[in-house]
């Protein structure tokens, strides 16, 4: 997106040379390319030394942990089991392998064992309906439940469940938080009921919020056996991450430009005109900024929900994985770790250019 | 301040006729701002009449209440005391009888220069159908050199042409009053030349009763019937008023080659200097 936007600024930015350059547009233009090829060999450079930092570093945290091991066989159980321990780690058996932080290529291998164990789900899992299909199809015609598949979810439905719940969460947050936030922007005796509200309970940590959400959801629920994480999940998502978009629209409401209000009321604009065509249009920037930063707020939060939640998400993928303690687990860990972070920072992206899109003041960077 | 007894009565000068209905009258006009320290009288006993069809520009220190004075008028400020009347009726709070071209061009820079214009006009114009309102804005969009612009978001537009989308919006809306607050004080001296050329000929088309302030002595008299000099505050008043005879519709020229310009400029800028 942001690409997008650069470049089409410097074609306006072209555009507005040319007759002033004549002849030597070409060697602008070629600048220009040089430009951003140079960006593009720095960002590549940095990322190669990035992998090369994390490839030291790990190799180094393997060393560490090996040589305690081998020395601890050699003080305990002397030179044979030591030398012993010493072929076992060199050969790569992975009952004796160091548990310690994973080099970038034991991370690019989980994430192949994780994209084909989600092949073979899937497999599976179209092998299972196939060889259902009759049974169900009589289950349902008898009235009953048909059978749906039950084995274990791949790492792609895991990513699923968690951008599911975070639309939801969002969808909670925005529902709640805009409309709340008009309301006390437009009334300041409003403002002052809810401000105690908002001072105390926006510090509040997700933890909190999702024991608090547990206790009610788990009333509502009484009686009911059906899997009720992902409700509990999403609203405790949803009421972590709706502060910002809160404050932010009242913000944005109760500080239009005095000049706006003024030319509202020569006019005489009615109260819905007032509200729709001036108030709301002028603090949409700042409604969208606390919108991006209820959306990264939910992502963030999404993961320590999750794993006390026990939803099938990211959240109880990475625990799950770190007291499974698996010989692939820590590289099973940081994969998700990269996952989490690409995907947090596509959805600001997608906030960004939905902002850009409705709102008046363009801002792309940041 | 009944409007009968002043009613059709006027002065031939210049060969034009000049009416003497009362537009806009300000008696014992008074403005007090609450402060720790007590009250800060910013005007007191200010009165000034005003003709319909006149052009009156009000020029004084920075700080003495002129603005005051005009957000008042505007309904936009609270009064004190005394009296503000519009054709005889007291001003209560802020409408579209009284437009205002603000200082700040104060355009909603989400809409297109139409939009701005037809913000104001869908106001006033309710009963219209929306091709006349859509061609009042345009035709004065058109007057103020915008025809290019229509579509063009507010923020796109320079000060300038901001401003001109400010003029339009304000004299579409066919107020009986025009206040305008200093509309040129931001721009450079070049385009603030023909915004005053592009507003003097509308003017001269309408005829709608202006007051305008501003610090610019030639602007002052470029524009005016009357020159009003304020005094400096606190408990500012009129100091003097200055009628400027040139004949309408006046050219820069004509003005800067006039016998009298001379003096005018000199009596203005005495005045300030004391």
């Amino acid at each position: 997106m942001k690409q997008d936007i650069t470049l089409k600024r410097e074609g306006q930015f072209l555009a507005f040379l040319k007759p002033l350059v004549g002849k030597f547009t070409p060697n602008f233009q070629r600048m220009d390319i040089m430009g951003s090829l140079k960006k593009t060999v720095i960002t590549i450079f940095s990322v190669l030394v990035f992998l090369g930092l994390w490839h030291l570093g790990s190799k180094a945290l393997y060393n560490k942990e090996a040589n305690f091991k081998i020395e601890k066989a050699l003080n305990e159980q002397g030179a044979v089991a030591a030398e012993a321990e010493r072929a076992c780690i060199a050969s790569g058996d992975s009952s004796c392998q160091p548990n310690t932080l994973p080099s970038p290529l034991q991370v690019w291998a989980s994430l192949q064992s994780l994209i084909a164990d989600h092949k073979v789900i899937t497999a599976d899992k179209a092998a299972f309906v196939e060889k259902m299909s009759e049974r169900n199809a009589q289950l349902i015609a008898q009235g009953k439940d048909a059978i749906v598949y039950t084995g274990r979810a791949s790492f792609v439905d895991i990513v699923l469940t968690s951008i599911k719940t975070v639309f939801a969460g969002f969808l909670l947050a925005l529902l709640i938080a805009v409309p709340i936030g008009i309301v006390i922007g437009l009334s300041p005796s409003l403002r002052s009921a809810f401000n105690w509200f908002i001072q105390i309970f926006k510090p509040v940590s997700p933890v909190v919020w999702y024991l608090l959400v547990f206790m009610i959801v788990k009333t509502l629920y009484i009686g009911d056996s059906s899997d009720n994480a992902f409700v509990i999940s999403f609203i405790s998502v949803g009421l972590c991450a709706m502060w910002a978009t809160l404050v932010n629209t009242a913000m944005g409401v109760s500080t239009v430009d005095k000049d706006y209000i003024n030319v509202a009321k020569v006019l005489k604009l009615g109260t819905f005109q007032k509200i729709f065509k001036v108030i709301l249009p002028s603090s949409l920037p700042l409604i969208f900024t606390g919108l991006r930063i209820t959306l990264s707020v939910a992502w963030m939060v999404l993961i320590a929900i999750e794993l006390l939640a026990q939803s099938q998400g990211l959240g109880l993928f990475v625990w799950e994985e770190f007291q499974n303690g698996a010989n692939d687990s820590n590289s099973k860990i940081i994969v998700a770790m990269f996952v989490i972070g690409i995907i947090g920072f596509l959805l600001d992206r997608l906030m960004l250019a939905i902002q850009n899109m409705v709102s008046f003041n363009k801002n792309e960077s940041v | 301040m009944s409007t009968e007894n002043t009613l059709e009565t006027g002065t031939v000068q210049n060969g034009i006729f000049y009416s003497s209905q009362v537009m806009l009258d300000l008696a014992k006009l008074k403005k007090v701002y609450p402060t720790p320290k007590g009250d800060y009288v910013v005007l007191e006993d200010l009165d000034l009449q005003i003709m319909k069809e006149e052009f009156v520009t009000i020029i004084g220190h920075s700080g003495c209440g002129k603005t005051t004075m005009l957000s008042m008028i505007a309904g936009l400020n609270p009064i004190s005391g005394g009296n503000i009347a519009v054709l005889g009726n007291p001003v209560k709070g802020p409408g579209p009888d009284r437009g205002v071209i603000f200082q700040s061009p104060s355009l909603m820079p989400w809409m297109t220069a139409l939009e701005n214009v037809l913000l104001g006009v869908n106001q006033v114009f309710k009963h219209a159908t929306k091709t006349q309102r859509k061609d009042i804005a345009k035709y004065y969009l058109h007057k103020v050199g915008l025809e290019g612009a229509f579509d063009k978001k507010a923020i796109e537009l320079s000060q300038g042409m901001q401003q001109r989308v400010g003029i339009a919006r304000a004299f579409a809306i066919k107020p009986k009053v025009l206040l305008l607050d200093e509309p040129f004080g931001m721009l450079d001296s070049l385009t603030r030349g023909e915004l005053q050329d592009i507003l003097i000929e509308i003017w001269n088309k309408e005829k709608i009763t202006a007051v305008m302030i501003t610090h610019d002595v030639d602007e002052a008299i470029f524009l005016a019937d009357r020159v009003v000099m304020m005094t400096s505050g606190p408990r500012a008043k009129i100091g003097d008023i200055l009628n400027i005879d040139f004949e309408r519709p006046r050219t820069r020229k004509s003005v800067l080659e006039h016998d009298d310009y001379y003096s005018y400029r000199k009596h203005l800028i005495d005045f300030l200097e004391h």
